[in-house]
């Protein structure tokens, strides 16, 4: 199956910044895909670039088999919810669905009105009254109505109390479940993902640091803890993300390809949210001082392409 | 396309709209009176023999206030459009984010805007070009008493060229806020641009629409003015003030007084043939100008006169002097070719307009970002 | 009909929890063949996860001959856990309690003896395999 999206070399840059550099995706069909990493690491950049709103500076992406463009054909196959949710303030919930309505050939108008229903939406409330909720339940619901085959959403839970934010989530994996749409959607806490993401990319630093299925990145990673090592002794399928030393203990958190021998480790598994942590800290999104004092280890720019 | 693009400008249109049934109720329900104002001076100018009070058209001071408020209104209707409803055209959604939802669903960019420019243009012209036309309607008995609606402060409040300058302003205005992406500088912008565009059209460019005519008057001193100007106790300067022609509903662009060769007389030369009136230093206490036009800004006749007998003797001996060399020519455009030009400058305005849209749809689809 | 819930701290993965949810439903009677379990739908609009999770879970429960998918229709309970064998093991049930009892007679407190238990069941079962 074609993936969904691939970049290559992909880098967008502003005057002498690179919002985003030297980025290679392959992110599969059929999965709810994760873009975790801090504010200001590229993940907007990366997300509009997706959907034709930016042209790249430099390399390619393609979304579902094409450069993402005005064409309308490739744009009603690709829904997507901005950050902050965008809506006419002015306009009511009922002006919004017939924008919908008007502006996409494939709209299921009878989807988007009994999803209007069951959010309890009054159809002449004026978008601007809507709670932060609401408004973000209405932009999900124009995208989804749009029958895409690929979801796009930004941050659409950051700015929701956790109640909103587990309905979103509720109804999202909802259409995921009975339409079978792609969903690519970014956020900065990895809690929501944890829940709905079963394929991750990180982001750190306007870079990719890691990408994968989580249960293979899960499968993969490891917290090793024990007596004092020394790093450079470790076998060569360990690779070290992040360490930390006392005198007497050694604590490493590594990837590994086959079993840890060593009976002197205890290993233990990984959380998605460490996994996640110890990624943006190597890549230099952390601003504590680390406690060791080695030099780093050899650390290979993971990219596991499906 | 279509259907949202009138949802999104539905709030605006009404007010026109409104606006414009507003205006319309006023100028009907006062229109008639004017109209018999005006025919009933007609009446009793004609009935006096063309010398009685009535000649003198009360008309022009019928209704002051909406005299003053009309014209005023038509003439800053346009650059309201254009500030009002072309600056945020764009603007507004690039300003609230809203783009990011209008440029993802399955519509192209270029259809976007094209759909939003061509409605809310076409709204502009049509509001505006009503608005003026209702008031050229209504203004008819007045500019039959001024008959001054060439002249350049007046041109543009008459007809339909307002239409064009509405066009041509939302078409600035959108464009400002695409380029600038925000909507009160885009205002701004909208303002300062289109009062410069429609100070330099009216100026430089409408003159030469077409070329004018000319016409030959002899000086007389019955119309046109001697004058001599000068410091205590310097040789003064003298010279004569041309007179206006009577040419109703022509915009005269130039008069200038000439001999066969095209010479206009020196100041010497009109001393060494008018001596009796720079003899004694200061300028004669009686020598005046008769002027024409002026009063309101819809005209009207007013004559200022006051010349001692005296002079009067010397003046008419001066002006046969020069009258033998020298006459005066008055270039202008013709009362017939009022619609003509309308619709010349109208048409100018239009192509502004869309080459302005040409470049808006330029813009979108390869600056932004 | 069950109705599932995921404890995203207790280490276990998500999929593994919903099958042991529909084990232990079986085996306390609440499941019995020829029930349908929820829509993968219905499971991820009230857990808000991943269908492929829920799919992952109902496979594996196809793999262990307890449920059984309907193209179309649903997953079917097929087997059977048996919740009787619970009741048939009476006599294993009271030598256990009067385990728990000398246990805690002997000063054991609760997590010691959880903690004995798991040790010798852990150590059992690695002999069980050597």
């Amino acid at each position: 199956m074609s993936p969904v999206l691939s970049a290559r070399g992909l880098g967008k840059r502003y005057g002498r910044r690179w919002a985003l550099h030297e980025c290679d995706l392959h992110v599969p069909a059929g999965h709810v895909v994760g873009l975790v990493g801090p504010n200001g690491a590229g993940k907007t950049t990366l997300l509009h670039l997706a959907v034709g709103l930016l042209t790249p500076t430099a390399g390619r992406i393609e979304v579902l088999g094409n450069p993402p463009s005005d064409d309308p054909a490739q744009l009603a196959r690709v829904g997507f919810v901005a950050q902050d949710t965008p809506t006419y303030s002015r306009l009511t919930v009922g002006d919004h669905l017939a924008l919908g309505a008007h502006m996409n050939p494939h709209w299921d108008g009878a989807m988007a009105q009994r999803r209007i229903e069951d959010l309890d939406l009054d159809p002449k409330q004026r978008a601007g009254t809507l709670s932060g909720g609401q408004r973000a339940q209405l932009a999900l619901t124009l995208a989804v109505a749009k029958r895409p085959e690929f979801l796009i959403l930004d941050e659409p839970v950051a700015s929701l109390d956790p109640l909103a934010r587990r309905e979103f989530l509720q109804d999202l994996m909802e259409v995921v479940a009975e339409h079978g749409v792609s969903v690519l959607l970014s956020s900065h806490l990895v809690a929501d993902l944890e829940r709905v993401c079963d394929y991750l990319v990180v982001l750190v630093a306007s870079r990719v640091q890691v990408a994968g299925e989580v249960e293979e990145l899960l499968g993969t990673h490891r917290r090793l803890t024990g007596p004092r090592h020394d790093i450079d002794a470790l076998p060569r399928d360990q690779y070290v993300i992040e360490e930390s030393h006392t005198d007497r203990q050694s604590t490493l958190l590594v990837r590994c390809d086959g079993p840890v021998l060593d009976p002197s480790w205890t290993v233990e598994p990984l959380g998605l949210e460490d996994l996640v942590l110890a990624y943006m800290e190597q890549a230099g999104g952390g601003t504590r001082r680390r406690r060791s004092s080695n030099a780093r280890s050899n650390v290979a720019k993971l990219d596991v392409a499906q | 396309m279509i259907a949202f693009g009138w949802r999104q400008f539905r709030g605006q249109a009404t007010i026109g709209i409104a606006g414009l049934v507003v205006v319309a109720v006023v100028l009907a329900v006062t229109g008639p009176h004017l109209v018999s104002v005006y025919d009933t001076a007609i009446a009793a100018c004609r009935a006096s023999g063309g010398t009685g009070s009535a000649c003198n058209n009360p008309v022009t001071s019928t209704f002051n206030a909406l005299q003053t408020a009309v014209p005023i209104l038509v003439l800053v209707v346009p650059v309201l459009i254009g500030m009002f409803w072309g600056a945020p055209l764009i603007a507004h959604e690039l300003e609230t984010g809203t783009f990011r939802l209008a440029w993802t669903q399955s519509v192209s960019r270029l259809r976007w805007l094209l759909v939003k420019l061509g409605l809310v243009g076409l709204a502009s012209m049509v509001v505006a070009g009503g608005l003026s036309l209702m008031v050229t309607w209504w203004a008819s008995p007045i500019d039959k008493v001024s008959q001054n609606r060439f002249s350049p402060s007046l041109f543009a409040l008459h007809g339909f060229v307002p239409a064009g300058y509405a066009v041509f302003a939302f078409a600035l205005g959108a464009t400002a806020g695409l380029v600038i992406r925000r909507t009160l500088p885009a205002m701004a912008v909208t303002l300062v641009g289109f009062i410069a565009v429609r100070f330099g059209v009216t100026y430089w460019v409408r003159p030469h629409y077409m070329s004018p005519a000319t016409t030959t008057l002899p000086l007389s001193n019955a119309a046109a003015g001697f004058s001599y100007t000068g410091a205590a106790g310097s040789p003064g300067v003298a010279s004569i003030n041309t007179q206006q022609p009577d040419l109703p509903n022509a915009w005269v662009t130039g008069t200038s007084i000439v001999d066969k060769a095209g010479q206009a007389p020196t100041s010497a030369y009109i001393k060494q043939a008018c001596p009796s009136l720079i003899s004694g230093g200061p300028p004669p206490a009686g020598a005046v100008v008769h002027a024409r036009g002026g009063g309101g800004i819809f005209g009207g006749k007013s004559a200022v006169a006051q010349v001692a007998p005296g002079v009067q003797n010397s003046l008419t001996r001066c002006f046969s002097t020069l009258g033998a060399k020298y006459h005066e020519v008055v270039t202008y455009q013709p009362a017939d070719r009022f619609w003509t030009f309308q619709t010349m400058e109208t048409a100018l305005f239009v192509v502004l307009a869309l080459a302005l849209a040409g470049g808006c749809a330029w813009w979108v689809r390869h600056r932004i970002s | 009909m069950i109705e599932f819930h995921l404890d995203s701290r207790s280490g276990v993965s998500p999929y593994l929890q919903i099958v042991q949810q529909v084990r232990q439903a079986m085996r306390l009677g609440l499941l019995h063949q020829g029930d349908q379990l929820p829509t993968v739908k219905e499971v991820v609009a009230q857990l808000a996860i991943n269908p492929n999770t829920v799919l992952k879970a109902y496979r594996e429960l196809e793999h262990e001959g307890l449920a059984s998918a309907r193209p179309g229709v649903g997953t079917f309970v097929t087997g059977s856990l048996g919740a009787e064998s619970l009741a048939a093991h009476g006599p294993l049930r009271q030598a256990l309690q009067r385990w728990i009892t000398k246990a805690r007679r002997a000063g054991l407190d609760d997590e010691s003896i959880e903690a004995l238990f798991r040790d010798s069941f852990r150590s059992a079962g690695e002999e069980d395999i050597a």
